[in-house]
């Protein structure tokens, strides 16, 4: 059982969790899945924390999402980030760090342009800090999301091969992936322009596929990641035009495979650049269901670190008094 | 002038006269008057007793940024070269990236007049190869050398262009001074922040690939060839370019090489939990090429260990990886920290690390310095060889803290330093 499976201050990184730590996570995030279905999508579990997302980055995307799971458990949120609030006035991270501590926040979510900003914030102040992506780094509860997502349409994530296709280089979604899944026993493979292949990746234990055609040959789950226009001006790939024709997922060929695949994408999608709509709309792909997973996952997340004992969860659930 | 003093009963050591025993050393009006056993103490002489102490020829640094002018607030040159004293350097060549660069006579005069009004280490300009640093221009290298230059460099910056680099080992040679060289091929170092490998990988920060250096100081050791101007490499951290040096030196090039004491002694896991005191350029390497450098010192391919001394203000450093800058501090440290990975560890005895720290730096810039042959100045440094001592950066004599030793244990401390035969330096029983 995972009921001894305990957790520290932040959650920075897959990296440093370990599989119980990581299933855990999993597992607890099943009971919060069912809340979202119900007309009143609340329970008590962390009443009278406050919260803040910090976003240095703009990602409605994510911050939704941890704003939904913060509501759905009743925390305080303040959501810092946009025009004229002190991120954009260019106020430092480490005087944000020293208001956040003066403001005795409990949780704050930070999501930053820089490797290491949010470690750099977890170092330096008491409240649990929660990686929402830092730089080309990690991107922990992304991870989780596409596991518990594989997990959810597989059965399990041991044994299974998972190939991540596109801009492993400056991915932070690729890093979380790799760390969570070798965790939890996937055989992983990593598949782009090799301008876009991170050196030394296979120092991690992960293949590399030079062509996205024996990715499809091999994988059972294929993990599109966006493509970032800025690669292209930075002189990393010629065209979009040429990345779609050499890297694209398209129905063409995904007929080929011998078997059928599952995809995932982090979104927000480049239609007809890493991914084409009908793949992307098609039978195979599990994106919309990675968004409400997205929602679970943080609940959890929140939930473990604030203290919530695991065995609890399917409880605490049940709390709901509104 | 300051009294005659008499160093009695240490361990001389002195490469320069293939000297390592117990011997007295008398200075007198600023220079080595006697060496020699047990001598007696003149008329009027202070008598120092250093039983147990290693003394040997002042330590020599070709590679210091003492920031001044124009960044005071991380170093001056009084505060650099009484943190040089108090590493047992008793000369140092300053870089020339300050703000203004040390580009033209005036400049140069000036960090020689600051530096000599301090009265510790010996501060030696080193003048900009382009004027602003700019790459484009050559400067009045002629000038500069006149007012006291004893080397160019465009150091923060590698002269990117390679027909400049070809017109100053040219022209340097009519004044017999080396270029200085930081060697470093911009395009491939991209935005990069770190060594390029699997760390970088992990941690998701930007590579620099070890080709970065191997092909600028290919290019400049070819051009050193072409022209037969003088080239000295800095701060050498890649085993690639360690072969080239090799390489370029049997056959005939002149050509030498400096390692920092980082660099023989960190690999780029320093950087891990994003450490921003472990950012420096070039970037900590991998094993293979910390391996490779040790080697290449012990063979002699790397002729001597600077320390690249870059102080930066602690709000600078106390930031996001990306956005620190790169470079860290070196002259109160680099004594401790090769002893420990070079001598404690067998690699280099003390004699030869003297010789890499005092003799060769002194002969590649034509110092008067590194040897305690009689009439040569006093500049001496007396140390505990044996003395562990934990690092802590709010003892530092430099404006700066950003080292990536803090805390760690160190090995071999200064307990005194000569200038000129004036003690500008002493630790006390409590240090
Ligand atoms: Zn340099």
């Amino acid at each position: 059982m995972t009921a001894r499976v305990t957790f520290g201050k932040d959650l920075t990184d897959l990296e440093g969790l370990s599989a119980d730590q990581i299933r855990t996570i999993l597992d607890v995030a099943e009971p919060f899945k069912e809340i979202s279905e119900r007309p009143i999508k609340k329970v008590p579990a962390l009443r009278g924390k406050t919260i803040v997302n910090l976003f240095y980055e703009p990602s409605t995307r994510t911050r939704v999402s941890f704003e939904f799971a913060e509501k759905r458990l009743s925390a305080d949120t303040v959501n810092i980030s946009g025009v004229g609030s002190s991120v954009q006035k260019g106020e430092s991270l480490v005087d944000t760090a020293r208001n956040l501590e003066a403001m005795r926040i409990d949780m704050v979510v930070v999501r930053h342009g820089s490797s290491g900003a949010a470690q750099f914030l977890a170092d330096r102040i008491p409240s649990n800090v929660i990686n929402g992506g830092d730089g080309q780094h990690e991107h922990p509860t992304q991870g989780l999301l596409d596991m518990l997502t594989i997990r959810d349409h597989l059965g399990s994530i041991e044994g299974r091969r998972v190939c991540i296709v596109g801009d492993i280089l400056h991915s932070r979604v690729a890093r979380s992936n790799i760390w969570g899944l070798l965790k939890l026993g996937a055989e992983v493979a990593v598949c782009g322009p090799p301008t876009l292949i991170p050196p030394g990746i296979e120092a991690l234990g992960v293949g590399v596929l030079k062509r996205v055609e024996e990715a499809i040959e091999w994988a059972e789950v294929l993990n599109v990641l966006r493509l970032q226009l800025e690669r292209m001006e930075a002189g990393y790939i010629p065209s979009l035009r040429e990345y779609n024709r050499f890297f694209g997922i398209s129905v063409a060929r995904l007929e080929k495979a011998p078997r059928d695949i599952l995809i995932l994408h982090p979104g927000p999608m480049n239609r007809g650049v890493e991914i084409d709509s009908h793949v992307a709309d098609g039978p195979h792909s599990v994106i919309l269901q990675q968004v409400t997973n997205g929602v679970a996952v943080r609940m959890a997340v929140l939930y473990l670190l604030a203290g919530g004992r695991p065995e609890r969860a399917e409880a605490a659930k049940k709390e709901s008094r509104e | 002038m300051s009294r005659p003093m008499l160093l009695r009963g240490g361990r001389v050591i002195d490469p320069s006269q293939k000297l390592d025993e117990r011997l007295d050393l008398l200075l007198a009006d600023g220079r080595v008057a006697r060496l020699g056993r047990d001598l007696e103490v003149p008329e009027g002489a202070e008598l120092v007793t250093v039983d147990g102490l290693v003394v040997a020829p002042g330590l020599v640094d070709l590679h210091v940024h003492f920031r001044e002018p124009g960044e005071e607030h991380k170093e001056t040159i009084r505060s650099g070269a009484q943190a040089a004293v108090a590493g047992g350097f008793t000369s140092v060549c300053a870089m020339p990236n300050t703000d203004p660069p040390i580009d033209d006579p005036a400049a140069v005069s000036f960090v020689r007049a600051e530096g000599q009004r301090a009265g510790f280490a010996h501060v030696y300009p080193v003048g900009a190869v382009s004027v602003g640093q700019k790459g484009e221009e050559m400067t009045e290298i002629g000038e500069l050398v006149a007012a006291g230059a004893v080397a160019v460099s465009d150091d923060g910056h590698p002269v990117w262009n390679a027909g400049l680099m070809r017109r100053a080992l040219e022209y340097t040679k009519a004044f017999d001074i080396p270029v200085f060289s930081h060697s470093e091929e911009l395009g491939l170092t991209g935005h990069g922040v770190m060594n390029e490998g699997p760390v970088s990988t992990v941690l998701g920060l930007r590579g620099i690939p070890n080709a970065a250096e191997d092909v600028a100081v290919a290019r400049d050791c070819i051009i050193a060839e072409l022209t037969g101007g003088q080239l000295h490499i800095q701060h050498v951290s890649t085993r690639g370019a360690v072969e080239i040096i090799g390489a370029a030196k049997a056959r005939g090039v002149s050509v030498s090489a400096e390692v920092t004491p980082h660099h023989l002694a960190l690999t780029d896991e320093a950087v891990r939990g994003y450490r921003t005191e472990a950012k420096v350029k070039p970037p900590l390497r991998s094993t293979a090429d910390v391996t490779a450098v040790r080697d290449a010192l012990l063979a002699g391919v790397i002729d001597c260990i600077a320390t690249d001394h870059a102080p930066h203000h602690y709000e600078d450093k106390e930031r996001e990886f990306d956005d620190a800058p790169f470079g860290l501090i070196g002259v109160e440290t680099a004594l401790g920290v090769c002893i420990r990975e070079l001598v404690v560890s067998g690699h280099l005895d003390l004699s030869e690390l003297i010789n890499r720290l005092s003799c060769r730096p002194a002969q590649i810039a034509r110092l008067p310095a590194g040897t305690l042959a009689e009439g040569s100045p006093a500049d001496v440094v007396v140390f505990d060889p044996e003395a562990r001592w934990t690092c802590r950066p709010n003892e530092f004599y430099s404006l700066s803290r950003n080292t990536p030793f803090a805390g760690q244990e160190l090995v071999g401390r200064v307990v005194m330093t000569i200038v000129d035969g004036r003690s500008v330096f002493a630790r006390g029983a409590d240090h």
